[in-house]
């Protein structure tokens, strides 16, 4: 964390999706920003907005029906992502931003050459011919630790694993060497002997090239071994946001607690039954003008179901949005300290 | 490749004889014979003379594997309807006609689909679409006899552009090849329209765009390829369709294609006539299917063979 560069801030950003059955605000107001060569996470559940956010960052929904509000406003190096024209963006994607997506079993072209998937970016930003992309892409592989790279240049994707896969969309993704990586869920979809695999090289590559990653996970225990900070997002907001080391020792939000007391931990002696919160998270289809989490709350107080909560910062880099934390609220005890003793 | 190859021709084979064998008993399952479209009050003896020369007195069995015996020797028989009219010569001048319009207006359908089908996906729900779609619904609802029809009286009869009906020169080819061509075009415009929207939905198309390769790259490099993919599987059908297809457009445009006899076989009782054209179809048809199938493993690598490493 020596680099405290701001390589990307997003301000306001506003994601809504026009369903047959209204607008679905799927992203609402959401800030944050993204230092050179850190890790962010974002943690929430399925249909929280981390994949929503994400994706708006390079704009990658199609309009008419993903719209991108014009108050929204994401700066890359200080250019603002929301101005761009289509051939400015295309010179961003896979350039200065990359992305490698959830599922490493569709997510690559099935008639097309690994190597000649990973060549086309290779090309295309970086002006190579078809050799020198050829010799670059053999690199990109080596990197990505895929045995035998000479042979499997030239293989399709059906005839790799799914964690070889992964591998080819990390090497697809960082072949331009870009300053951000956003990983989508990059390992929900292996299992977890290659899930610690690929993060570790996710790891050692944003190390060697310096990447700012932004992981969208609902896997808390892939944030604790990889990510610098953690946004935890709910119905569309970020409620609470910190270090890694703060939200897994000082949550503030119930929510976060809620998430945590989820994990399963792997004491011999634990016998105690798992935390699951009840409810579903409100319909982002309906106006939403108090605290989101308000109906599954265990502190839910008259307040929450008036208005939305500001967030109060509680350190420098601690901030969390939760009525709680107004000096008139009563002092609890959370729920996911009481159940750790 | 070769092995499988080998195996694949083998299995054509059973299928052909199985063709063969269900035609065969299924002609003769008909009521009727040859001689009763003919005339009505043939004395005894000239029947039993007829059925001699045939071989159709002999018991039904016999009679087929005098069948199967010749087509191994590459006979299929005489006309039954049209004493000294070889089947096979029949074939060999008919079929180069239907093949000539068919296949033109095949090409010329095929593609003008492809195009229209992928005009219509990229401007989903949008007026390009609808009229695509509008026309394609019309080419699949509209029974060709009603097409040509029409076709015939407007541009034969009203604006007397082009003769009705006819064969022999270059104008009378227009309007069957046009009429032809609509099937085509309504059914492969449907056909790439909905395989090129799942295309467009693929996660690998998601990867090419935040590659940052332009929409025109996007589709020619991961869409086109995988979205035409399917057409190729009816692409069989439509070339064996040419010859088979044709009854009705040859019937109504007076076009001596094989079709044509085809109809006037069945109608006869020309028992080789139709075995004979059933053969040839389906040998077509066999042969088609295994050209398409290697043609599908070039484009598709994930079903390529195994021992290809």
């Amino acid at each position: 964390m020596e680099n405290k560069e701001k390589i990307l801030e997003v301000e306001n950003l506003c994601v809504s999706f026009h369903t047959y059955a209204g607008e679905v605000k799927a992203v609402r107001n959401v800030n944050f920003h993204v230092n050179r060569g850190e890790t962010l996470a974002f943690v929430g559940e399925s249909g929280c907005g981390k994949t929503a956010t994400s994706k708006a960052i390079m704009r990658l929904w199609n309009p008419p029906f993903v719209e991108i509000k014009d108050c929204s406003s994401m700066k890359y190096n200080g250019e603002e992502i929301m101005d761009m024209d289509k051939k400015r963006l295309q010179a961003l994607r896979g350039n200065e931003i990359s992305m490698i997506f959830q599922d490493p079993m569709t997510s690559l072209n099935p008639t097309m050459t690994v190597g000649k998937q990973i060549m086309e970016g290779l090309m295309l930003h970086r002006h190579l011919n078809k050799e020198e992309a050829r010799k670059e892409a053999l690199n990109m592989l080596r990197m990505v630790k895929i045995p035998d790279p000479e042979k499997n240049l030239d293989a399709y994707p059906h005839q790799l694993s799914g964690g070889m896969r992964q591998r080819v969309m990390i090497a697809i993704a960082l072949a331009c060497e870009p300053s951000i990586l956003i990983a989508d869920e990059p390992t929900t979809a292996l299992d977890v002997t290659i899930q610690a695999q690929i993060l570790d090289l996710l790891s050692n590559l944003k190390k060697e090239m310096n990447t700012a990653i932004i992981l969208v996970t609902h896997d808390l225990g892939v944030i604790a071994n990889f990510a610098d900070r953690v946004q935890v997002m709910y119905a569309g907001q970020i409620v609470e946001r910190g270090t890694t080391q703060e939200i897994f020792t000082e949550a503030k939000h119930p929510y976060t607690w809620a998430l945590l007391s989820s994990v399963p931990a792997l004491a011999k002696e634990n016998k105690q039954e798992l935390y699951a919160l009840k409810g579903t998270p409100p319909d982002l289809l309906l106006p939403l003008n108090h605290c989101p989490f308000a109906a599954r709350c265990e502190y839910c107080m008259q307040i929450c179901k008036e208005q939305n909560p500001m967030e109060t910062e509680l350190t420098g880099t601690h901030k969390v949005s939760c009525w709680l934390q107004h000096p008139d609220a009563p002092k609890v005890e959370s729920f996911y300290d009481r159940r750790k003793k | 490749m070769g092995k499988y190859i080998i195996k694949r021709t083998f299995f054509a084979f059973l299928t052909l004889i199985a063709v063969v064998t269900i035609t065969f008993f299924l002609m003769r399952s008909i009521p009727g014979d040859p001689l009763a479209g003919m005339a009505r009050a043939l004395p005894e003896e000239t029947k039993q003379a007829f059925y001699a020369k045939y071989g159709l007195d002999k018991p039904l069995f016999e009679q087929y594997l005098i069948y199967m015996k010749g087509l191994f020797h590459g006979d299929l028989g005489e006309s039954i309807r049209y004493a000294g009219r070889p089947v096979m010569k029949t074939i060999a001048e008919t079929s180069p006609i239907s093949g000539l319009y068919g296949g033109i207006a095949l090409v010329l359908g095929t593609l003008t689909g492809v195009i229209l089908g992928i005009v219509a996906a990229l401007n989903k729900n949008r007026w390009p679409d609808y009229i695509v779609m509008f026309i394609a619904i019309l080419g699949t609802t509209l029974p060709v006899f009603v097409l040509i029809s029409l076709a015939q009286w407007v541009f034969g009869v009203k604006l007397g552009w082009l003769p009705p009906s006819g064969w022999g020169e270059l104008k009378h080819m227009i309007l069957p090849i046009a009429v032809s061509a609509f099937g085509s075009v309504a059914t492969y415009a449907r056909y790439v329209k909905a395989s090129m929207l799942d295309t467009l939905d693929q996660d690998y198309v998601l990867t090419a765009k935040a590659k940052g390769l332009s929409d025109f790259q996007v589709i020619t490099r991961h869409v086109l390829r995988n979205s035409l993919m399917p057409s190729v599987t009816i692409f069989a059908g439509s070339v064996v369709g040419v010859f088979t297809g044709a009854f009705v457009t040859e019937r109504m445009f007076a076009i001596p294609g094989i079709g044509f006899y085809y109809i006037s076989s069945i109608n006869n009782n020309d028992y080789t006539m139709v075995l004979g054209t059933t053969v040839f179809y389906a040998v077509l048809f066999i042969v088609m299917q295994l050209v398409l199938d290697i043609v599908y493993t070039l484009i598709d690598p994930r079903i390529r063979v195994s021992g290809k490493k």
